[in-house]
């Protein structure tokens, strides 16, 4: 903001890459690329068409859509509101708020798995006197895979939306207050339509992040087919059964990651 | 040489020693410091989930009895354990839990000649006390229960089924675990009711699961094989290894986790 030099025009910056990064670039996009080449080459292309249609794989297809579309549902729902505390509030220990929220980034997905057994399991911390009082069980039914889905991916869409709202400029806001906005309107009006891009940029990495959802599913939510049994664990399970089913049930799996994934990218630039 | 303190240290060259002398032209000559003219190295087993307890002591054992050699352990699902050695994973020995499993390999030429080493047979495993009172195989059917079984393709998930099927028993499972110990864990942990596993997996549990005794037959026995990898890096210490796991002494250790003779 202080910077008294004209920016550089974006397209002359992007022209001339210092030389020495190309080949370390090139070698990221290999090591990155390379797997999934491998993937196709191992793909049973003449009986993909029959694979993709068999149970296991429209099964497993269906619930991680619903799953993780819930997940990304539940995270904004309460993601929103606490990265909006992150960002703004003085909170004391606000810094440890925060490293509690990116923990699931960094934990094994198994740990977080095992963690909410024993908070919502039916000998859980929550869970137990839930049972007792309703008799509902949350592990072995989709709400297991929900929950799981949403513990490991709401912190990519908080840690997305924070960085987004700390982007935005206060002064919009504070002209807003000035000239008679409520608290609640500035936010409506001004403060989330500005974060918008991270809004959306934050659901998609969070509905991406629970699309391939598997050590905390498997752990909490267990796998039966047409119940708890998404996309990774179909290709886990399969993996051991079938290999051509698993290796079509991967290729749906990139299919629809990347087609979620690639409009990010200008959007997540922009922002 | 003789002075205590100094062993492990020189145990310790020993094994580098082979480390780097692998790749090179194998030698008869003995590293200095060498305890006798046993395997030196490291030895790397692949084996099946249910095998973990009692391979971590037939391991314990092996070294106690060779000096020169540690033994790395790998414990996965069968079919993951085939995955893997067909992938090229730098075993020296695979034991699995089915001898489909092992048949698999040898057709592939990725191992040697099996040896059975052990049997082993389900039992239905419920959580300390048996809260859900489950007498027998018929309760796998109770809808009103939480079941687990082992996924199909895995050796305990295919036994189970198979079990199952002569008693005429069409379970209702509300998970298919993708192991044997996966399944067992959200036993103890009373997250499920009941649910097929291994007569050692029970043992292996202490008090926090029960088995009750169902009617395995020939259908509920699994054999356990046991082979060298072709190929394998270190395939004295693999030999060795076999051997052993074969040896009364193995079977002893095997004995005592609950497993059968072969």
């Amino acid at each position: 903001m202080s910077r008294a030099a004209p920016r550089p025009g974006r397209r002359a910056a992007r022209a001339r890459p210092p030389w020495a990064l190309v080949p370390l670039a090139a070698l990221a996009v290999g090591f990155l690329v390379l797997p999934l080449v491998a993937l196709l080459q191992r793909a049973p292309w003449s009986d993909l068409a029959e694979l993709v249609r068999r149970p296991i794989v429209t099964d497993a297809l269906r619930l991680s859509l619903v799953s993780a579309a819930a997940a990304t549902g539940l995270s904004l729902l309460c993601g929103v509101p606490l990265a909006w505390v992150l960002a703004r509030s003085r909170l004391p220990g606000l810094s440890v708020l925060r490293a509690l929220a990116t923990l699931p980034v960094v934990l094994p997905p198994v740990v977080g798995g095992a963690a909410l057994l024993f908070a919502f399991g039916r000998r859980g911390l929550v869970g137990e006197p839930l049972e007792d009082a309703t008799g509902f069980v949350l592990p072995f039914t989709i709400w297991g895979v929900i929950a799981a889905n949403t513990f490991v991916a709401l912190p990519f869409l908080v840690l997305t939306v924070e960085s987004g709202l700390r982007a935005v400029d206060t002064r919009y806001e504070e002209a807003a207050a000035t000239l008679g906005a409520g608290r609640w309107t500035v936010l409506r009006r001004v403060t989330l339509p500005q974060a918008a891009p991270s809004i959306v940029a934050g659901a998609v990495l969070c509905f991406a992040r629970a699309l391939g959802e598997f050590g905390a599913t498997v752990t909490f939510a267990g796998n039966l087919q047409g119940r708890t049994q998404t996309m990774p664990l179909a290709v886990f399970v399969a993996l051991e059964s079938d290999r051509e089913a698993a290796i079509a049930l991967s290729l749906v799996l990139v299919a629809v990651s990347l087609a979620v994934l690639v409009p990010l990218r200008d959007r997540w630039l922009r922002a | 040489m003789t002075t205590r303190p100094v062993r492990p240290l020189l145990a310790a060259v020993a094994v580098l020693g082979a480390l780097a002398a692998c790749g090179g032209s194998s030698g008869d000559a003995a590293p200095a410091g060498d305890e006798g003219d046993g395997p030196e190295g490291a030895v790397t087993v692949f084996a099946a989930a249910s095998l973990t307890d009692a391979f971590a002591d037939v391991a314990a054992a092996f070294e106690d009895e060779h000096p020169g050699v540690t033994v790395e352990l790998s414990f996965a699902g069968s079919p993951s354990l085939r995955e893997q050695v067909l992938e090229g994973a730098p075993a020296d020995v695979v034991a699995t839990a089915d001898e489909g499993v092992m048949a698999d390999l040898v057709d592939e030429g990725a191992v040697g000649e099996p040896v059975v080493f052990a049997t082993n047979r389900l039992q239905l495993a419920v959580p300390a006390g048996n809260p859900a009172d489950v007498t027998g195989l018929d309760d796998l059917a109770r809808d009103e229960l939480l079941v687990g079984l082992c996924a199909e393709g895995v050796p305990c998930g295919e036994l189970a089924r198979r079990v199952l099927a002569d008693a005429g028993v069409t379970p209702a499972p509300d998970t298919e675990e993708p192991d044997v110990r996966a399944l067992l864990a959200k036993i103890e942990a009373g997250e499920l009711d009941a649910g097929l596993v291994y007569a050692t997996d029970v043992q292996a549990a202490g008090g926090a699961a029960e088995g009750i005794d169902v009617p395995a037959g020939e259908a509920g026995t699994t054999r356990y094989p046991i082979a060298t990898v072709a190929g394998a890096p270190h395939p004295d210490a693999a030999a060795a290894f076999v051997a052993f796991v074969a040896s009364p002494a193995g079977r002893d250790v095997l004995a005592g986790h609950g497993f059968g003779p072969p």
